[in-house]
């Protein structure tokens, strides 16, 4: 038994003296790091990147089937989804694959900057960390078209319309995103080549800075309220953490990261197999118009804020929003890279912390419900519950046929059925008059196009008298408030 | 180089001349300079050969016009005049051809003048209406109501011995506001 263990020294120490594994180990899985960094805290970073090599070899997996052609990208993907063994297999984890990655990387950042990990002597890392975020949000942008379906093309569509208000390149700078002036085959092409070649060679490339950084200047110490980072002194600091309570990563301080780790794959087989994967939606075909366009679930508080911000400032947020964005992660490190770390005491952190989550919960939010969208189909399909018909005279009848069939119900729901880009019509009899009905009516404005144009004056009557016919039973209709005292006149 | 001299040498006694390393050294940056721009140049030129070249509009026959009833929207399509083999059904684009009277025409582009999304008619209230965030459009094409910054694109139009024609080709955007 001896001889054998020996033996088997002997081999390892000779393959060890050609190799040198035992020195590659000390200074990569093996390097030191605070025992205090061994916490649930620290996982999300292991976990982008284990996501990341989970997309890469599926998507090396689905590209051996399918075809960057405009005219078959569509067919390969059905093709990958209901024939090709597995390929449904292969599309789920794919496609929650990447919603994975987005969100642990976000869940990664924000650790990062509660914790002020970025601070001296870390710059670096934030920096590749945030170009790494720039080129993940790249690879989700890109991956949404390779599932070239009708959202693919329109998505595309409100790529060349924010690159179109770009000021004197903007033609330019659309023809170089589509490869042409129009989205067609070398638009699909194109995009194929950045989402498979250049943007994750580009993570492969920054990773590989990044966790250098994490070797070089170690992983942040667990912050402890009170102790400032201060340029002198904290190299000799940290020293001193690592002599102190420094343990090798692996196997030390390795084990939660590998829970972390099996919880991450566990979850996404489980969205991958128990929700499979998206689309393809409708097929790429523009004349196809009887389309709803929505972009994958990260971008859309991008599609809300398109839809919220004032018209006068578009231009300007769309275009310049992200470079500010961008330079302010960029310097985050150099204007506030010293000082306190710990969360506990960076009231400014926690609260641009919270505030960000809520503003893009609430844009996501908003931007799946996109209540500013008419609903195309309400006028044809929705009904008007009973008791807005009921006891009414003919022309409120007429009225209520009137506001069907202009479409007016696209944008006005009647008591919450239709669309809500207007107000509800449920107690407008309530609200407003029967001259500011009119007023409304024909002229619009407040966001409501004018009919004035597109309505008889007997269907503007009928109309009009109608929507004062619109109130909670015993509420008087509205008043105008220059007859004060008068009773209402119908 | 195993043979490092110990004594100092010719080339340190003569500091200014160069050695043959050196000029190998130089040399080797130098023709790596020349052969990286010689290879990169028409790569880059290859890249951004889209950006340089000038977008041209193809003359499209959109059908006889008695096909579009006077006083009246209608959807239309045309293939693109620059389409390639593999274009697929994206070689197909849609617009909206208004025949006001007689041979006065408007032929309006499908996308939303605010992110592009295809506009649909509503014959009734005479409107287009975006399913995106909500821009709406007269029957003119000026705008209506919601966020787009202007009324609809319209194509510039032809009437030739009874057939309408457009030139097109091209993505209207804000940057290109004449397509």
């Amino acid at each position: 038994m001896n001889k054998l263990i020996d033996t088997a020294r002997g081999v390892f120490l000779w393959v060890d003296d050609r190799l040198h594994l035992s020195k590659l180990y000390e200074s990569t899985a093996g390097h030191h790091v605070p025992q205090s960094s061994g916490s649930w805290f620290y996982v999300f970073g292991s976990a982008t990147l284990l996501c990341f090599m989970i997309q890469l070899a599926t998507g090396i997996m689905l590209a051996m089937v399918y075809v960057p052609s405009a005219a078959e990208a569509y067919t390969t993907l059905e093709y990958l989804t209901f024939q090709q063994d597995l390929g449904w297999f292969l599309r789920g984890v794919h496609y929650w694959g990447s919603n994975f990655m987005v969100g642990i990387m976000l869940l990664h950042m924000t650790q990062v900057f509660l914790f002020g990990a970025y601070k001296y002597p870390r710059e670096i890392t934030w920096i590749t960390g945030v170009i790494l975020m720039v080129l993940t949000l790249g690879l989700a942008f890109t991956g949404q078209v390779m599932r070239f379906d009708e959202d693919a093309y329109w998505g595309l569509g409100i790529g060349v319309a924010i690159m179109g208000r770009v000021p004197f390149l903007g033609e330019q700078l659309v023809n170089m995103m589509l490869g042409g002036p129009i989205i067609a085959s070398e638009t699909l092409s194109r995009f194929f080549a950045l989402h498979v070649f250049v943007l994750p060679g580009g993570v492969l490339a920054i990773v590989s800075i990044h966790l250098r950084m994490v070797l070089t200047k170690g992983i942040n110490e667990y912050p402890r309220p009170g102790m400032l980072v201060r340029r002198e002194t904290y190299d000799k600091e940290y020293a001193a953490i690592l002599k102190k309570e420094g343990v090798p990563f692996f196997p030390k301080a390795i084990s939660k990261d590998l829970v972390a780790a099996a919880i991450v794959i566990f979850g996404i087989l489980a969205c991958a197999c128990f929700f499979g994967p998206k689309g393809p939606l409708g097929p790429p075909n523009p004349v196809q118009i009887d389309t709803l366009p929505r972009p994958d679930f990260y971008f859309l508080w991008i599609f809300a804020i398109a839809a919220l911000m004032p018209d006068w400032m578009e231009t300007v947020a769309l275009l310049g929003g992200p470079v500010i964005i961008g330079l302010i992660l960029f310097a985050l490190p150099f204007f506030n890279g010293t000082g306190e770390k710990s969360w506990r005491r960076r009231p400014v952190a926690v609260l641009t912390v919270i505030l960000t989550y809520v503003s893009l919960g609430l844009l996501t939010y908003l931007g799946n419900t996109s209540p500013w969208s008419p609903e195309m189909d309400a006028w044809k399909a929705d009904l008007t519950p009973k008791k807005f018909l009921e006891g009414r005279a003919p022309l409120e009848l007429q009225g209520s046929l009137v506001i069907q069939s202009m479409q007016c119900r696209n944008c006005h729901a009647i008591d919450g059925i239709g669309g809500s880009r207007g107000p509800d019509l449920a107690d407008v009899g309530a609200r407003l008059t029967k001259d500011q009905l009119i007023r409304q009516v024909i002229q619009g404005g407040g966001n409501m196009p004018a009919y004035g144009k597109n309505l008889t004056p007997d269907q503007v009557d009928a109309v009009v008298a109608y929507m004062v016919s619109l109130r909670t039973p015993g509420v008087a209709p509205a008043r105008d408030s220059s007859q004060p005292g008068r009773p209402p006149m119908e | 180089m195993n043979e490092e001299p110990t004594k100092p040498c010719a080339c340190q006694a003569a500091p200014k001349k160069t050695s043959r390393r050196d000029f190998l050294l130089a040399a080797g940056f130098g023709l790596n300079a020349v052969a990286g721009a010689l290879i990169g140049i028409p790569l880059v030129g290859y890249v951004l050969s889209s950006f340089f070249k000038p977008n041209k509009l193809g003359k499209i026959s959109l059908g006889p016009v008695d096909n579009f009833p006077e006083g009246k929207t209608r959807f239309a399509h045309y293939k693109n005049p620059m389409h390639r083999e593999w274009d697929g059904q994206t070689a197909d684009i849609p617009c909206w051809v208004r025949r006001i009277k007689g041979d006065d025409f408007q032929v309006f582009a499908i996308n939303c003048t605010h992110l592009g999304c295809p506009v649909r008619w509503f014959e009734e209230s005479k409107l287009f209406m975006c399913p995106c965030h909500g821009g709406v459009f007269y029957e003119d094409g000026g705008h209506a109501a919601g966020p787009p910054p202007r009324g609809l694109y319209t194509y510039e139009v032809k009437v030739e011995n009874g057939e309408l024609f457009i030139m097109g080709g091209v993505i209207p955007n804000l940057s290109n506001q004449n397509v």
